[in-house]
């Protein structure tokens, strides 16, 4: 199964540098256990302790956030686009490089 | 009744047009909370207004003082123009090489613009504003991000002017950013419409946005509250253009890009409806006009033209 991870800028030095980077699993969480075999690191930066998607964390499938649609047991197909994002502070500005 | 003692007393009440040529069919149908129709020509008035009046009663603010806060969008300019109405003085706090327009029309207002480092976003702004406070006491932060007044003010007007006009609504779709519009009309329609679903559309930036040097640096608004959402969605800048201009071409809305994202989200909530069935009306909100991201580039060229223009901008 293949399934497109978006990685942003932050986690990209456990991927090489590369945005995105290919999966496969049908849930969540065993994607993110098939990145973190080639990509050693990965989880311990998208999960906390105890478990759960770190807090500051957003992870999404085909554009919808998993919190709302079974967390790290999210169903996955084939052809699913996951982006993963860390939580910021939107909506008031404008800046460019 | 539309004559008003004064501009800022004409806040909300504003219109809910249908979307007939958006809409998927007869039984799902879009409606456009138009809330540009608002004396500074945003949704933020809103909060903008609530937010004041909260702390003039708290004995938190009082004429001659000076109001601070992180923003350089549209909740800047309606506390700059209300804070010019009641005799504060007004500074944003605002990332660098921010739009021309609203930086234009802060100054108008009267504010005085203190600038953040353009890398971090408005996690920046929020930490030198935070810094700011902590260095000047007499300085009143409002704090739209924590406010429980800015979430106060969809609960008391937006949410019961929607029922109102739309007592069979299905669905309510906001834009998330301080999360006061969505948990405040989220809020109030849970609470009177059993089963109505709250859908938050969040922009997705470039990666300048989210350029942060740790992740315990994230940022989630105090206002927050996940358990008021049915469901949350990110929106690129492709899919906000897109929307954008449909919403002129086929209702002849002229909207700024968040609005574009509510839409996307909105017809995506529409289009599983009528797949599914159901009846539904469906609730956006239009966050203000277009007017201040013309120099953007997103109303320009093609739309991978205009988003490659807008990559590094917070258009929301």
């Amino acid at each position: 199964m293949a399934i497109e991870v978006r990685i942003p800028t932050i986690l990209r030095t456990h991927t090489g540098g590369d945005k995105t980077v290919q999966g496969s699993g049908d849930t969540l969480s065993t994607l993110i256990d098939d990145l973190d075999s080639r990509h050693s690191g990965i989880k311990g930066r998208l999960i906390s302790d105890d478990g759960s998607l770190h807090r500051f964390v957003n992870v999404y499938v085909n554009d919808e956030d998993v919190r709302f649609t079974g967390a790290l047991e999210t169903p996955l197909k084939d052809g699913d686009s996951v982006t993963v994002l860390p939580a910021v502070a939107g909506g008031s500005a404008a800046g460019k490089r | 009744m539309a004559r008003f003692a004064s501009l800022i007393d004409s806040l909300g009440n504003t219109p809910l047009v249908g979307l007939p040529a958006l809409s998927p069919s007869p039984e799902v149908r879009l409606w456009a909370k138009l809330d540009d129709h608002n004396p500074t020509g945003s949704v933020k008035d809103r909060a903008a207004f609530f937010m004041i009046q909260a702390a003039e009663a708290e004995g938190r603010l009082e004429r001659g003082d000076t109001i601070m806060e992180p923003t350089s969008g549209n909740t800047g300019i309606s506390l700059a123009m209300i804070a010019r109405q009641r005799g504060y003085q007004m500074i944003c706090v605002m990332p660098e090489n921010t739009s021309i327009e609203r930086r234009q029309l802060l100054e108008l207002y009267g504010a005085r613009i203190i600038s953040s480092p353009a890398e971090g976003g408005s996690n920046e702004a929020v930490a030198v504003a935070k810094k700011l406070a902590a260095e000047n006491p007499d300085w009143v932060m409002l704090y739209q991000y924590g406010n429980p007044a800015n979430a106060r003010a969809h609960y008391e007007t937006t949410g019961p002017e929607i029922l109102a006009d739309l007592p069979t609504i299905t669905h309510f779709v906001g834009g998330l950013g301080t999360a006061g519009t969505l948990m405040g009309v989220g809020r109030f329609l849970r609470e009177k419409v059993p089963g109505v679903a709250i859908v938050a559309a969040e922009p997705r930036y470039g990666e300048l946005v989210y350029g942060l040097r740790n992740i315990d640096e994230g940022f989630i608004p105090e206002l927050y509250d996940a358990s008021v959402l049915t469901t949350r969605f990110s929106v690129g800048p492709d899919d906000a253009i897109r929307r954008t201009r449909e919403l002129i071409d086929r209702e002849g809305i002229f909207a700024g890009i968040s609005t574009g994202a509510i839409l996307h989200a909105a017809l995506g909530v529409a289009e599983r409806e009528a797949a599914a069935g159901h009846r539904a009306d469906i609730a956006l909100i239009v966050c203000d006009g277009g007017w201040k991201y013309l120099s953007t580039g997103a109303y320009d060229g093609t739309v991978t033209e205009a988003a490659e223009a807008l990559d590094g901008q917070l258009w929301a």
